[in-house]
């Protein structure tokens, strides 16, 4: 166990390493920041001056040195809009992500799993059927227009929930979280399901099809035998059977919602790291988007790790091997 | 039984569901290639239009005598005559952008299944690493390096969606590559183009043709999602995520129309294809034998 991990953290460590090159030098290639930055009626020495702060005279090699240099002390690089570390940035909104792809997820999960695992044990009733067939649709809904459609309801037309911004925060350990406020819960509503359509969606086929394959094994058969409730049979048994592939969907998930988060963030007003990411692109804050860019490749390698994890205490069958 | 149209048509509308949907594509087909035969207006000549019939509801009668069944948007614009060339710009760049990853992922899934080896696991290693950034993020970081512009999302739609084909198309070609008919080949010394190209892909094609149409209503919702964001197609170009994006600031003041029906086309679309390739996936799969 201790060899794997060590393992793949120095797998991940060259992967972002790679990654930070391959970002740094496409971001820095194309786009001129200073063009933006710089009132274009300020001096020819004030230019001067402004490009030397924000280190845009030197080569590219020797920028990407410096970057890295910083990296390895936590910093990476200063916003030119924010005039701030472009991680902390990142870090302060970090929260407000996290906490609705957790919530989006946590919705997923919750309705998701019990429907699936109706429409699979009775798959030919009408409520099955309506189950599946919705499901297709919500795969094909566009995250976008979902959002507009929520806001529309529930907010414009009917005033049950807020449509914009995250509402009261309460700080804990110095980040600052919206869900144990009531008003706060109330914002977290519209974009939660918003962002949880699609996740849902897939975790309703999943259970579905894996509830499908299960139901003729000889296991199953067994513990109705052994005379077992239906019950226990579908929690214990039937659900701990199917839970590998549907982590692993979860996991991916994770960080495909994050990504999709930027969508929902524009919509709602929501302040996490996805509209700061937009913010920084109309703007052209090149260290903010390399900064971004790699926390995100850091979370997704870190999910990995967990689900991979995570197998070994759900089956037996995959013990991690020390190679 | 040899493959023909009708039959297949025949076996196809045996789903009534799915039935209603393919008639549903044609008639957005048959609209987005006549559109400009039909509808009201070009919604982009400004001459045609007139600030005086700017934010009128559905249903509601235009200064000279027309009606606009959709409403209009805030620059008198008739709803449903933007909605259908927004479709139109849609649905060429994401059929481009399959087109063209389709082009990619069928000469590297080839060349990787074909010469296996060193070549093999450099392709498919790349692929994998495309693979496991959701392409949402890719192709918002490229627009963002590249910036807006046609040809820009395209480009980012085909590098967010050529290593799913590669590996599709690699995975089958190399079950293809064990089959007698391939063996047969060989030993006649055809030449390798005519192996790839006569023997090898046409027996790869059911696959291909599910996915390119999977992927075709992914890389439609895709584009309308980064137009709706901004960093997408320019407003010259305005696809329908542009126009749905240009409604959003009036959906507080309770002027729905102007992005609930295009993103109700939008659906429509993207259901229907879906369903179609839903439909497709289960027809061409060579155990039924059409």
């Amino acid at each position: 166990m201790l060899i794997f991990l060590t393992n793949r953290i120095i797998q991940s460590f060259i992967v972002l390493l790679a990654m930070s090159l391959l970002v740094f030098a496409a971001v820095y290639a194309i786009g001129n920041p200073i063009d933006v930055l710089i009132n274009p009626e300020a001096s020819e020495e004030e230019k001067l001056k402004t490009i030397k702060n924000l280190g845009l005279d030197k080569s590219l090699f020797e920028q990407y040195f410096i970057f890295l240099k910083n990296a390895f002390k936590g910093e990476l690089g200063y916003s030119f809009v924010h005039n701030r570390p472009a991680i902390t940035l990142i870090l302060e909104r970090l929260p407000a992500t996290l906490e609705l792809t957790i919530s989006a997820l946590l919705i997923a999960i919750i309705f998701g799993i019990p429907l699936g695992v109706i429409a699979g044990l009775n798959p030919n009733n009408l409520v099955s059927k309506s189950i599946l067939a919705t499901s297709i649709f919500f795969f094909s809904l566009p995250t976008f227009w979902v959002g507009l459609i929520l806001i529309m309801l529930f907010a414009v037309s009917y005033n049950f929930f807020p449509s914009t911004g995250r509402g009261d925060t309460i700080e804990i350990f110095g980040f600052y979280f919206s869900f144990l406020t009531f008003d706060g819960l109330k914002h977290l509503v519209l974009p939660s399901i918003n962002l949880a359509l699609y996740p849902l969606a897939l975790i309703i086929r999943l259970t579905f099809a894996g509830i499908q394959e299960t139901l003729p094994l000889d296991f199953i058969k067994f513990a109705k035998a052994k005379g077992l409730s239906r019950f226990r049979i579908i929690t214990f048994h039937l659900l701990k059977y199917i839970l590998i592939p549907i982590v692993t969907v979860i996991g991916l998930q994770f960080s495909v919602l994050i990504a999709f988060a930027v969508i929902t963030e524009s919509i709602f007003a929501w302040p996490g790291m996805g509209r700061l990411i937009i913010e920084s692109i109309t703007l052209l804050d090149r260290p903010v988007i390399v900064a971004y860019l790699l926390v995100i490749v850091f979370i997704f390698m870190l999910v990995n790790l967990i689900v991979d994890i995570l197998y070994s205490f759900l089956d037996p069958r995959i013990r991690i091997s020390d190679k | 039984m040899k493959f023909n149209i009708i039959n297949f048509l025949k076996i196809y509308s045996e789903d009534k569901l799915a039935l209603f949907f393919f008639i549903n594509l044609i008639i957005i087909l048959g609209l987005v290639i006549f559109g400009p035969l039909i509808t009201l207006q070009n919604p982009y000549d400004l001459s045609q239009l007139n600030i005086l019939d700017s934010l009128l509801p559905p249903l509601s009668q235009a200064y000279e005598n027309n009606y606009f069944l959709l409403g209009t948007d805030d620059q008198g614009r008739d709803l449903l005559s933007a909605i259908i060339y927004g479709l139109r710009i849609s649905l060429y760049v994401g059929s481009l952008s399959v087109i063209i990853s389709l082009i990619v992922g069928i000469i590297l899934g080839v060349v990787s299944a074909y010469f296996g080896g060193f070549v093999d696991n450099f392709i498919m290693r790349v692929a994998d690493m495309v693979l496991a950034m959701p392409s949402f993020l890719i192709a918002l970081v490229l627009l963002s390096i590249l910036g807006r512009g046609l040809e820009n999302v395209v480009f980012a739609l085909v590098m967010s969606q050529w290593a799913t084909f590669a590996r599709v198309i690699r995975s089958s070609a190399l079950s293809e590559k064990e089959k007698d008919y391939f063996y047969s080949a060989r030993c006649l010394c055809l030449p390798q183009s005519r192996i790839i190209f006569g023997h090898l892909l046409p027996n790869c094609l059911p696959p291909i043709i599910v996915l390119s149409t999977i992927n075709l209503a992914f890389a439609i919702t895709l584009e309308a999602s980064l137009s709706f964001l901004g960093v997408g197609l320019p407003i010259t170009e305005p696809s329908i995520g542009l126009i749905i994006s240009n409604g959003y600031e009036y959906i507080i003041v309770g002027k729905y129309w102007m992005s609930l029906y295009p993103g109700l086309f939008l659906l429509i679309t993207v259901v229907s294809i879906n369903i179609f390739s839903d439909r497709l996936r289960i027809l061409l799969n060579p155990r039924l034998n059409i």
